[in-house]
């Protein structure tokens, strides 16, 4: 008897420590700047997230160069002159869900918790809080959130003439229908 | 009671893996083998013009470009015409990306009322970094050009034909670094009517540009075509410098040069001003991008 529990209890944390991460690679990242002057739109729908429930660990990854903007001028201008896509051709966020707990990926709801960590752009990491929704359904987790970035933050320089035109904050959406990444 | 040693024991040893295994994924990502991405050299040059050529650069597909431009007189011309600026050669112009590699374009020039249509394509685009190498970008233009004047002798049979002119370009780019780019461009043109029989129909030229970015809105450029044999009688190799200064959506381009026309086949078989005379020209180009077709995710 003791030999078939602890059979199962073997088994059972074997599954539990392996069925607990969750990716996708078409997630979406978009920002927005706005002024009087203009609203500036960009969005990257070939985002990379992968989640681990067992420790709460998140992480991203985009590519500059595939943020798309509604004129191509101002994606060439945003990769040459601001993010320097050549340089640093990825944002990365690696951070933690800090509730983690408080979500159960079996259970179909909404939950929300706050995601902490460190977010790379330019080639400047800066530290940043956000709350995030978690919408469990039928084995998919729909990750959502919404925070502001400010651009020297990052060394992301907005020369002066144009500072009317750009925002010095702009806010940053991220949206991901992750789904159990299988070994 | 083996067994049992034996399962505790492999718990024990899995909850540390299990503990280690959440202390050290500082690299999940990395799990999903993601390869480097592919960085493409972009902006070798500001504009599709290096001044009078075509660089590598395309118009991005769905923007249309309406181009303006002027060549004044030389600035030898003197006072009484105003060194060169009472005098205006023009060209006006529609380009459109069809799509991010294929453009074409349409323009009108007062000198010989020319017509004059083509297209570019990519056909190699620079890596900068990533799992696939490319030193260079390689691009083909091949345009059209439709000369308007009255005939010079009516008297004789004058065919359409006679009318046209071709142009078959390679255009060769190197983007060296941030701020330096270089381009070689091979041409052909093909002239269907030349006014002797010992002019030449088939002109060979061979096209060296460079630009070297001062600023992010400012560039420093130069272009010299040579004519490879000294057949065509008076013609002089075309030679510019200029600047490009970039603002929003505008692209101006100021320049000397010793030509007046601005279609390939023209300012490379047909410049007759000499730099060493004074028969320097200022003139420029202003690009206008509007986008037509907005890209997917940006439709109303």
């Amino acid at each position: 008897m003791k030999k078939i529990i602890l059979s199962i209890a073997l088994l059972a944390s074997v599954s539990a420590t392996q069925a607990q991460k969750y990716f996708t690679r078409n997630g979406h990242l978009g920002f927005f700047s706005k002024t009087n002057m203009e609203d500036i739109k960009a969005n990257n729908e070939s985002v990379t997230y992968i989640v681990d429930w067992t420790s709460g660990e998140i992480q991203i990854s985009a590519l500059q160069t595939n943020f798309k903007f509604e004129k191509a001028l101002m994606q060439e201008h945003y990769n040459e002159n601001y993010v320097e896509s050549t340089k640093f051709p990825k944002a990365t966020f690696k951070g933690k869900i800090e509730n983690v707990n408080a979500i159960n990926i079996k259970k179909d709801g909404t939950y929300t918790a706050n995601v902490s960590g460190s977010l790379e752009i330019h080639g400047v990491s800066k530290n940043y809080t956000t709350k995030a929704t978690f919408k469990v359904s039928g084995g998919h987790v729909v990750a959502e959130t919404k925070f502001n970035v400010k651009c020297a933050d990052h060394n992301i320089k907005i020369e002066a003439n144009l500072k009317n035109n750009i925002s010095e904050s702009i806010e940053i959406t991220a949206k991901a229908d992750l789904t159990e990444l299988k070994k | 009671m083996k067994f049992k040693h034996f399962a505790l024991t492999a718990l024990l040893f899995q909850s540390c893996w299990a503990w280690s295994q959440t202390d050290t994924t500082s690299d999940l990502l990395s799990l999903l083998g993601e390869e480097d991405p592919i960085i493409y050299s972009t902006a070798t040059f500001k504009s599709t013009r290096v001044i009078n050529g075509q660089s590598i650069e395309n118009v991005a597909g769905g923007v249309m470009d309406f181009r303006i431009s002027h060549r004044f007189g030389t600035l030898n011309s003197g006072i009484h015409k105003f060194y060169g600026l009472d005098m205006a050669s023009m060209r006006l112009a529609l380009e459109y990306g069809i799509t991010d590699n294929w453009m074409v374009g349409l323009g009108r020039s007062n000198v010989n009322e020319e017509v004059d249509g083509f297209t570019k394509i990519r056909i190699l685009k620079q890596v900068e970094s990533g799992p696939k190498k490319m030193p260079v970008s390689l691009s083909y233009f091949g345009s059209m050009v439709m000369r308007g004047t009255a005939w010079a002798d009516p008297t004789r049979d004058n065919f359409f034909t006679s009318r046209l002119f071709f142009c078959n370009q390679l255009l060769l780019a190197k983007k060296v670094d941030d701020k330096l780019s270089l381009q070689l461009t091979p041409t052909h043109v093909h002239r269907n009517l030349v006014a002797t029989s010992d002019i030449p129909h088939d002109v060979f030229a061979l096209g060296v540009g460079g630009r070297y970015k001062v600023s992010r809105r400012l560039a420093v450029n130069a272009e010299y075509f040579k004519l490879l044999k000294d057949n065509i009688p008076g013609a002089t190799n075309s030679l510019s410098v200029g600047v490009d200064i970039e603002t929003g959506g505008h692209v101006f381009q100021l320049h000397l040069t010793n030509g007046s026309s601005m279609n390939e086949k023209g300012f490379i078989t047909e410049t007759t001003g000499n730099w060493n005379k004074g028969d320097i020209q200022f003139g420029f180009n202003i690009s206008r991008v509007f986008t037509v077709k907005k890209p997917k995710g940006f439709q109303e």
